[in-house]
């Protein structure tokens, strides 16, 4: 058995949530799956995979460079997975289940004629796994027949790996070709000074009861105070106040910091699977009755407009 | 241009689900249920492209037994033409699902197949890709618009950082995310009329599909229960207590 991750990068620097993924390799390598590798998927990704190299607990980092895999296109990708488990003979193959990971991986499968397992929260064997369906309201322990195991795994269930450290093995991997079938047009990236939320150790997020999407700086200004990251319920985005890459919750990002101050959310199904893994909740709502204080650690009832500035304030 | 759209029933978006006292499975028994909801999307995006002149039939696929009918009717009564609903009693994996929607490509020769990007259930988010993958098609995932130009789509994605446009050509197949559109009420007339239009049922067998698990699922469990939180009076209180109770300031 041996362990195929896919890297998640932009061909110059390795994402954070490759670190996690690498957790779970590592958790996989434990309980008997093997050796794992590192795949850097681009192009002119030297950059990525020099870092990727450096990835503690991976034993080979394989680059695949070529113009075709320059924006990572799954019609480009998938192909170039089942040519690198049948060549290699990967027992596993790892993503982070991210819109990336999300998007490419159940496409390898389905050409390798594996099921994959989405999401995964916990490793308990090399064919065993925890993951969470019904927006997290219960957990189901699977386990694979199948002689490739294809996984995507959940960021905040496993902590990240060091970055530095390992020092693995290089080599090229030839093989990619352009599908025909899709073309990148652009991408209109959101440029923010903050922490990303999958990665923030405070999240400060804002609901309906913020009306609009000029009131979302009154957030911010708290955010900036403790280094935050801002994020919204889907009712928010679904109001048009804030865009769609902020929402937390069961199809939007799933996040687990230290803290997650949650500002005129009521507590919505959907958006408890997104935040319920956080250490500290705390609420701020109005009505006492929202849903949103069965989880908080603690809770204020009490107008968010007063309460925003009086908490800049304070911090 | 056909366009054909996947439904699900699916446990409704407002019921809190809870797990058995034996850790076998979910209870399912009296729970309401419902189209869900990221297919209600798919199914007013190819109503709208019908609207526009884009497309000329809409054909809606379900797979369950006879109560997935329900959503069949329902995806009708909002614009689709027909429904096929492919009968099963079994409870099928995407990959399953993705091998029988294939079939169903091969027969209906659609140009556009439109699904939700994950169901509110399983939340696998795997179908749409996973049917791409075996149609030999592109796939325009978790898209926020969908506009048909010559012999390709062009779909903005909704990713982490922000959204990506792509383009792909026809025959294609896009996933739907939650601001791709705002699907309608079915009106009265039309969920009458509803009633009249065609709705073909085909068994897993007819199809020749291999259907069987590759996943069994050892058990279920209740996610743990967080402890009891205090209310706090005030601001004041609230930081004192991140401070020195929590100690995350």
């Amino acid at each position: 058995m041996s362990i195929l991750v896919i890297a998640e990068h932009d061909n110059n620097t390795l994402k954070a949530a490759t670190l996690n993924t690498v957790q779970a390799a590592v958790a996989l390598k434990n309980a008997g799956a093997g050796e794992i590798t590192l795949l850097v998927a681009g192009e002119n990704c030297g950059g990525a995979a020099e870092q990727a190299a450096a990835v503690a607990g991976v034993s080979a980092v394989v680059v695949a460079d070529n113009a075709a895999l320059a924006h990572q296109l799954p019609e480009n990708m998938a192909p170039l997975l089942v040519n690198l488990c049948q060549t290699s003979g990967y027992s596993h193959l790892l993503a982070a289940a991210t819109t990336t990971g999300k998007n490419l991986l159940p496409r390898a499968a389905a050409l390798l004629d594996v099921a994959q397992i989405s999401d995964i929260t916990e490793v308990v064997s090399s064919d065993t796994f925890v993951r969470p369906v019904y927006a997290g309201n219960a957990l189901a322990t699977v386990q694979s027949s199948d002689t490739v195991k294809a996984i995507t795994v959940r960021g905040t269930a496993f902590t990240a790996v060091e970055a530095s450290g390992g020092n693995a093995p290089v080599t090229q991997h030839d093989g990619a070709a352009e599908s025909g079938l899709s073309r990148f047009i652009s991408e209109e990236m959101s440029v923010s000074e903050r922490p990303e939320l999958t990665a923030a150790r405070i999240i400060v997020s804002g609901g309906r009861g913020m009306q609009s999407g000029d009131n979302f700086p009154m957030l911010e200004k708290v955010a900036d105070k403790i280094g935050a990251a801002v994020g919204a319920s889907r009712a928010a985005v679904d109001a048009g106040f804030v865009p769609n890459d902020m929402q937390v919750g069961q199809t939007g990002k799933i996040v687990a910091p230290e803290l997650y101050i949650a500002v005129g959310i009521s507590g919505a199904i959907q958006h408890l699977a997104g935040m319920k893994d956080s250490n500290v909740i705390v609420a701020i709502n109005k009505d006492e009755e929202a849903p949103i204080f069965r989880v908080a650690d603690y809770g204020l009832v009490a107008d968010l407009f007063d309460v925003l500035p009086e908490l800049e304030q304070a911090l | 241009m056909k366009v054909l759209v996947a439904v699900k029933r699916v446990v409704d978006a407002n019921v809190k689900i809870r797990v058995k006292a034996d850790n076998s499975d979910v209870e399912l028994n009296n729970v309401k249920m419902a189209i869900n909801p990221f297919c209600e999307i798919a199914i007013e995006e190819a109503v709208r492209l019908k609207e526009s002149g884009v497309a000329e039939e809409v054909i809606a696929v379900s797979i369950g037994d006879t109560a997935c009918q329900e959503q069949l009717r329902t995806a009708l009564a909002l614009g689709a033409d027909r429904a096929i609903q492919i009968d099963t009693a079994q409870t099928l994996e995407p990959l399953a699902i993705a091998k029988l929607l294939n079939a169903v490509v091969e027969k209906e020769q659609p140009g556009l197949v439109i699904l939700g990007k994950q169901s509110i259930d399983g939340d696998n988010n795997q179908t749409g890709q996973m049917l791409a993958a075996l149609a030999g098609m592109p796939q325009g995932t978790f898209a926020s618009q969908i506009k048909v130009e010559g012999d390709e789509a062009r779909v903005t994605r909704e990713v982490d950082g922000g959204l990506q446009q792509v383009a792909i050509k026809l025959p294609a197949i896009v996933t739907t995310d939650l601001r791709l559109n705002e699907p309608r009420f079915a009106s009265l007339p039309n969920i009458m009329k509803a009633k009249r239009k065609p709705l073909e049922v085909i068994t897993t067998d007819a199809l020749g599909i291999n259907t069987a698990h590759r996943l069994s699922t050892l058990k279920m469990t209740a996610p743990a229960e967080r402890e009891p939180g205090v209310m706090v009076a005030n601001v004041a209180e609230l930081v004192e207590k991140l401070k020195t109770d929590a100690g995350v300031l």
